[in-house]
């Protein structure tokens, strides 16, 4: 089954080129890929990923609040109880930075060097990686499922 | 309201269907959360025995040619479902490629302001393997909506030609989306997309041709037997939408016309979808490999692998 990718681009920069480049060239690679568009606030693109129900959420952010956005995200899908979406980040993100937003689950940085083909790379691995194999988790699911009905 | 576990949960159901993890029922049973809405009769069949605790999801269909503003036209109609106090679930399908079998889903491009409203589930679907304007798992996607207690389930298709008319299967009422100047008064009699409609929408309705399109459609639909509307809208500024709500609201007021004729066209469909398996798992096997093998490397004339791969399907040969 096609990995599916939320391609999601926070804040107010307008810039969306790249994003749109990344959405290509994961489709090319026969992933269905989900864009949302400009000024997507962290509880927007946290509402996409659970609603599409996404193997992977790529966050591109060129403004440099990526210390704020990616613990907002992380933050609220643990809120959700959903913990087998993997976050990764594209974009403008200082070396630095990168330890601190791994440390907080982000599972992986693609700076704006990176090629299409290293986040294609990049995606499928971390998808095999997290054996986010559906059927399983679906059947994990299911046997937690009875107590955790109410609503 | 709807909580947010039972989004979480509806759309790992919808994946569990969408990805043949398990089908309607199973999908059904495994997210519990679903089905409290309605648990006295999630186990059995209501939807043969019809006797539903409580009431059914109105399905709405909104098809139309690529580009005619469908998804804009959704997110207007997913404003006025929520002003009414009724929550509403969307399932927008977009087209795979059949090359390399990858999609952009953009549909919520225009439908994000209604992202953080626990009312509103918005979800995108590949139309993977199927033709007709649907996804295989569309159908069970809108069953698995309305246990989860929404109200109204929105369908929108992606943008079709003439015959890809799948969403009969799906929906109670159908909104049949054109433009202006997309086509005369021959375009409009034609037959497949036109004889579904139950709410024809000009959309666009600013640009010129918009009147002209709508009478040509008057004219076609004054001669059948069916009160069809036909409304013109302009989804970008929200004209004309409250009488496409107040349109839809008595239709969906009305007595289920549709439901023979959905029936029938799902039964068809699904002996479609089995053949089209068949034939995709024999196209999967070492020999069908060999004869395209043969093909590429100009052993083989198209026409002969195709009366090749046939065979092998058991089915006859068709000369070409």
């Amino acid at each position: 089954m096609p990995i599916k990718v939320l391609v999601a681009k926070p804040g107010l920069d307008g810039h969306d080129r790249g994003a749109k480049i990344v959405a290509r060239a994961l489709r090319d690679a026969g992933m269905e890929v989900v864009y949302t568009g400009l000024h997507q606030t962290p509880e927007m693109i946290v509402n996409a990923a659970i609603q599409e129900d996404v193997d992977v959420v790529g966050v591109s952010i060129l403004s440099g609040a990526h210390m704020t956005i990616f613990p907002k995200i992380m933050t609220m899908l643990a809120e959700r109880e959903v913990d087998d979406i993997a976050v990764v980040g594209g974009g403008v993100i200082q070396e630095a930075d990168i330890p601190k937003l791994k440390s907080i689950g982000v599972r992986e940085i693609f700076n704006a060097e990176a090629s299409t083909q290293q986040l294609i790379d990049g995606i499928e691995r971390i998808v095999a990686e997290t054996g986010r194999d559906r059927s399983r988790r679906e059947a994990a699911h299911s046997t937690t499922s009875g107590q955790a009905a109410s609503r | 309201m709807i909580a947010h576990r039972v989004h979480r949960d509806l759309a790992r159901a919808i994946s569990a269907v969408e990805n043949g993890v398990t089908d309607y029922r199973g999908a059904l049973a495994r997210f519990t959360a679903l089905g409290s809405a309605s648990n006295d009769t999630s186990a059995s069949d209501t939807s043969a025995n019809g006797t539903a605790a409580r009431k059914r999801a109105d399905v709405i269909g909104i098809t139309g040619p690529p580009g005619a503003g469908k998804s804009t036209l959704v997110d207007r109609l997913i404003e006025g479902v929520r002003a009414a106090g009724e929550t509403v679930a969307v399932i927008a399908v977009d087209p795979s490629s059949p090359f390399t079998h990858g999609a952009v889903l953009g549909d919520r491009v225009r439908m994000q302001r209604h992202a953080g409203d626990p009312g509103v589930f918005i979800r995108s679907m590949a139309s993977r393997s199927a033709g007709g304007g649907l996804a295989p798992a569309t159908r069970d996607a809108v069953r698995l909506a309305d246990e989860a207690g929404f109200d109204v389930v929105i369908v929108e298709t992606v943008g079709v030609g003439q015959v890809e008319l799948e969403i009969v299967a799906v929906a109670d009422v159908i909104v049949v989306v054109t433009v202006p100047a997309l086509g005369d008064g021959v375009q409009a009699i034609k037959a497949g997309l036109t004889e579904i409609a139950d709410i024809f929408v000009v959309n666009m309705a600013d640009r010129p041709g918009a009147n002209a399109s709508a009478t040509d459609l008057k004219h076609m639909v004054r001669e059948g037997k069916r009160d069809i509307p036909v409304l013109q809208t302009i989804a970008q500024d929200g004209t004309g939408v409250p009488e496409l709500v107040a349109a839809l609201n008595a239709k969906r007021d009305g007595d289920d016309s549709n439901a023979v004729r959905a029936v029938r066209f799902e039964i068809v469909r699904r002996a479609r979808d089995e053949a089209v398996r068949a034939a995709l798992a024999t196209l999967d096997t070492p020999d069908a490999a060999a004869v395209l093998d043969r093909v590429r490397d100009h052993e083989l004339t198209r026409n002969d692998a195709i009366d090749a791969l046939a065979l092998m399907l058991g089915g006859t040969v068709h000369a070409h």
